[in-house]
């Protein structure tokens, strides 16, 4: 699956997109959350990042079908994608490592996310407190004002490392 | 949009098996009480932190809105797959790698839209691991 050009626009085309904040631990956050066995099962990939935002794919499979009839993909695999994109956006704001943990996601399932192409999740941690995440995503497929999904969600930071931020 | 129909915990099994993402994420059902169990038995490919080690706080969600749709067609008897409009989810503890349960609940159900409550444990039913609402359009 090709990374349909509004994509791509969305990720680069900001004019106010500042760097994430910590490029080198930013980049090894990603690589090791690829690497987590779920995410890797789904094959969850991370296409760019700015200061508070980032842009995941969830490519196709018949795995994630949730209606052998009708092949819509299934929520969970929704759910996965934005929980996974929502706790990258906050990396992209923190200085070093550091553990956060999702205390709730609330999700809208706008339209069914149709079979045969790749689910893409912009997310946005948009205010960072000493103990708070706060973050919003939305997926969506090949056409991006047709989105599959909204969500907000709510992260706790751990103790470690906040010093920095 | 019609799947088999659903009347007993046996049927429900069956469905599981026809569901994909079932399938992924491992979720079974068996009966407790008269009513649908759902357990997610551990498998590592479900650990979304290799530090704590914890399942992915997605797998739990997909495993709660998979048994919702379970429970939904149960209770219905229907075999319509219900659409899910809206998930709301509180994680209370990290899911550490054992099994999981869940129990679902109709708080309400309309001539179209169902509420439903949703709870995953580990071993002690007691101390959720993560509880969920959520709306299903039943189709």
């Amino acid at each position: 699956m090709t990374i349909p050009p509004r994509v791509m626009m969305t990720a680069t085309s900001k004019p106010d997109a500042e760097p994430v904040r910590a490029p080198a631990f930013f980049a090894q956050v990603m690589q090791w959350f690829e690497q987590l066995p779920h995410c890797k099962v789904l094959g969850l990939k991370h296409l760019a990042a700015s200061a508070g935002q980032v842009i995941f794919e969830l490519p196709f499979s018949d795995a994630i079908i949730g209606n052998p009839q009708t092949r819509v993909l299934h929520g969970g695999a929704v759910t996965t994608l934005i929980d996974t994109a929502s706790g990258s956006a906050i990396y992209t704001l923190l200085a070093g490592p550091e553990a956060v943990a999702t205390l709730d996601l609330r999700i809208d399932y706008l339209r069914p996310a149709k079979p045969d192409v790749a689910v893409f999740c912009t997310a946005e941690c948009y205010r960072l407190t000493e103990h708070i995440a706060f973050t919003r995503a939305m997926a969506y497929q090949d056409d991006i004002d047709k989105p599959v999904a909204y969500a907000v969600g709510t992260f706790a930071r751990t103790s470690a490392g906040k010093e920095g931020a | 949009m019609t799947g088999p129909e659903i009347h007993c915990i046996a049927d429900i099994q069956h469905l599981l098996a026809q569901i994909p993402y079932a399938n992924l994420i491992g979720a079974q059902v068996r009966e407790q009480d008269g009513e649908p169990l759902f357990v997610l038995p551990y498998r590592e490919s479900n650990i979304g932190n290799v530090l704590l080690p914890a399942l992915h706080g997605g797998v739990i969600g997909g495993f709660l809105e998979n048994a919702a749709i379970c429970h939904l067609m149960w209770a219905q008897e229907v075999a319509l797959l219900p659409k899910v409009v809206d998930f709301s989810i509180d994680y209370l503890r990290s899911g550490r790698p054992q099994d999981v349960h869940a129990s679902c609940e109709i708080v309400r159900q309309g001539k179209r839209i169902a509420n439903v409550l949703l709870t995953a444990w580990q071993d002690d039913r007691s101390k959720p691991i993560a509880v969920a609402r959520a709306h299903f359009l039943l189709a």
